[in-house]
């Protein structure tokens, strides 16, 4: 089995035919970007930070529960636009195997995060100083 | 490929062994290991990005987010690393190209990009400890300073990794070898820039919100 057929990304040999066997040969299948991709990449990200800075910035919307979850939905297209023009993320690199590690990931740190948050309001919630005051009080 | 077939005496299912390893040619297997660090990284910041999330809201009658946080700052911060992400991305394709001059030009721009964060993020957080706001105030800001903190690292051993490398490539040419090295800061530094999009958002902009 040959280096070229072990799982290349769908990006190869756009623009750089010339170097493409000395390069690839050596390592095992992650993909490359092309000079039109970091270009499309940085603009989106352009285009998805700007606003969210502009809108807690300016305060132009009086709710800041719907400017929160604007600037929230932006960063996370953004995200997906670095994994994609940035990071080259693909189903095919690796065979498959960058992919299912990042959605791997994906699920711990949505598990870490949203489990830390949930457990610990509830906790403070449940542990509110009211709380320990009507007990103590009733203890004594 | 060399996969034997041995059919067992009795029975008449063959069997297959792979007698002998694949071939793997050096550094093969470099691009998903690095991956996988990078995504234990990842897990590294879930753990602070939520000790944030938990005691972001904990000022200890100290000064929260709002007087402490200065948004321009935080942009012209945002702007400096979205700029080396490009500039790191040229690097890497005249690296393809073969184009060593270009490519240690690029790597140069990174860099000075690179450590204009840092000396950002250093002005930040000095302010912030002469104002009385370090990381001892409040479990607000020891966890504000861990993360951002973590990221800064994060972005100095990058800039450590990145004139090495400059350097090897000056030396001995983009030789595969480096041409592998160079991928896999190329993935770090893209990388630290995701992490920031999460610190800029959910530390700085949703901070200045609360």
């Amino acid at each position: 089995m040959s280096a070229e057929t072990h799982g290349h990304g769908p990006n190869h040999g756009q623009g750089h035919d010339h170097a493409h066997h000395d390069a690839h040969d050596h390592h095992g299948g992650a993909a490359h970007g092309s000079r039109r991709e970091y270009w499309i990449g940085f603009i989106l990200s352009v285009l998805l930070t700007a606003p969210a800075f502009a809108l807690v910035m300016t305060g132009i919307i009086p709710d800041p529960r719907v400017t929160a979850g604007i600037v929230i939905a932006l960063a996370l297209v953004q995200i997906v636009v670095h994994m994609i023009y940035f990071l080259h993320m693909n189903t095919k690199s690796e065979n498959g195997w960058t992919m299912l590690a990042l959605i791997f990931t994906a699920i711990i740190v949505l598990i870490v995060i949203a489990g830390s948050l949930w457990v610990m309001y509830h906790m403070n919630l449940n542990m509110m100083p009211g709380m320990q005051m009507e007990q103590s009080s009733g203890g004594m | 490929m060399s996969t034997t077939a041995q059919t067992a005496p009795g029975t008449a299912a063959p069997s297959y062994y792979d007698l002998d390893e694949h071939e793997h040619p050096p550094g093969a297997s470099t691009m998903l290991g690095f991956w996988l660090y990078l995504m234990s990284d990842c897990l590294i910041f879930a753990m602070l990005f939520a000790a944030y999330g938990v005691y972001g809201g904990s000022f200890a009658g100290g000064p929260g987010p709002k007087e402490l946080f200065e948004l321009p700052l935080v942009a012209v911060n945002t702007t400096m690393l979205l700029l080396s992400s490009i500039t790191y991305g040229f690097a890497m394709l005249n690296a393809d190209e073969k184009n060593k001059a270009a490519t240690l030009r690029w790597l140069g721009v990174t860099g000075v990009f690179g450590a204009a964060f840092l000396a950002i993020e250093l002005y930040e957080f000095s302010n912030l400890i002469h104002e009385g706001a370090g990381p001892w105030r409040s479990a607000f800001l020891s966890s504000f300073f861990t993360l951002v903190g973590t990221h800064g690292l994060h972005v100095t051993f990058g800039i450590i990794w990145l004139v090495t490398l400059m350097v090897q490539v000056a030396r001995r040419g983009l030789e595969p070898a480096n041409l592998r090295r160079l991928q896999c800061l190329s993935l770090f530094w893209h990388f630290l820039d995701v992490v920031w999009i999460g610190v800029f958002t959910f530390v700085y902009l949703l901070g200045v919100l609360r």
